[in-house]
């Protein structure tokens, strides 16, 4: 009995099928970021646009196909955890470009009263 | 036997699962720490001191390859897991050892890449942005070697413990560990090496 495989853990647990469809769209979502910084002739703009949305596209393969994050019972407590970090980040990270954003803004000799973001 | 095992398995999974959660709780406040060192960095990834850029400094090609490495070992650990579940302990092992080499294989790059840079000059103290540098994939760095010390201890309980639900408890929580690297670095070849080569 103590070789009995351990199921309904919250771990969740994925086939060969999900891992290597989770693989193949990570090999994807990889190679359009590094293509589009080194190839493409595409406005600075719009590659960080597409760079970024790969990205947060891959996190998010991630989390689905190897971590096995879904929205079933026994994973509820997982995603509120996540979900819950996800704020704590927006804050930290939100917050501290905010502000040091604007420091760099003001530090200069032109500045003015609408500042960089448009937020006073 | 009978109602008395059930009952004594049923506890079993209620220790792995609240273990895994455990570890799961652990993981986010490990993603906090990531974004408070990713803020960091970018913050002062312009500070460059008079010293060379991201641009002047970072070979893309170079920077795939480690991605490469790591998101194959993330799927062989996958497998690894598919094994566990079907109990095939040589399998399991098989699978542990070609992720450990990749693992390897990504450390021994970056490493490469942070000796080439520091016998450059171009290390941690050259300016605020390479502080920030290798403070963030260093602490990444740091992460995956663990993980790799990890990976070693799991082999050798494997091969003489057998996949005990002990052993498959700790397995379960170093694939979680193992494939949050591989997320954070997606966060670490876009803001960095990316973002850094388009400036």
């Amino acid at each position: 009995m103590s070789h009995a495989a351990i199921d309904s853990t919250g771990a969740g647990h994925g086939s060969l099928r999900t891992y290597l469809i989770g693989f193949g769209l990570a090999v994807v979502l990889t190679v359009i970021p590094f293509a589009l910084v080194m190839y493409s002739d595409w406005p600075t703009q719009y590659i960080v646009y597409g760079v970024f949305a790969a990205a947060v596209v891959q996190i998010l393969v991630h989390l689905h196909y190897f971590l096995h994050l879904d929205r079933s019972s026994d994973q509820s407590w997982n995603v509120a955890a996540i979900a819950l970090t996800a704020i704590a980040i927006v804050v930290v990270v939100g917050g501290s470009l905010w502000v040091m954003i604007e420091l760099h803004y003001y530090m200069q000799p032109h500045a003015m009263l609408t500042g960089p973001l448009g937020l006073g | 036997m009978g109602a008395g095992h059930a009952h004594a398995h049923d506890h079993e999974q209620e220790a792995v699962s609240n273990s895994v959660f455990g570890f799961w709780i652990y993981i986010m406040t490990d993603c906090v720490l990531f974004a408070t060192v990713f803020v960091g960095y970018v913050v002062l990834s312009h500070n460059y001191a008079g010293g060379p850029t991201g641009k002047e400094l970072f070979d893309l090609p170079y920077a795939f390859g480690e991605t490469m490495f790591l998101l194959f070992s993330s799927v062989t650990y996958g497998f690894a897991m598919l094994a566990m579940y079907r109990g095939n302990r040589k399998q399991v092992l098989a699978w542990l050892a070609v992720t450990f080499l990749l693992g390897l294989g990504f450390i021994s790059m970056e490493l490469h890449e942070f000796t080439g840079m520091i016998m450059e000059g171009n290390g941690p103290d050259r300016s605020a942005f390479l502080s920030g540098f290798f403070t963030l994939v260093g602490t990444h760095g740091a992460h995956v070697s663990v993980g790799l010390l990890w990976m070693a201890v799991m082999m050798g309980q494997v091969m003489t413990k057998g996949l005990s639900t002990r052993v498959q408890s700790r397995l379960m929580r170093l694939s979680m560990f193992w494939h949050f690297l591989d997320v954070i670095w997606i966060g670490v070849f876009t803001v960095v090496y990316l973002m850094g080569v388009l400036q």
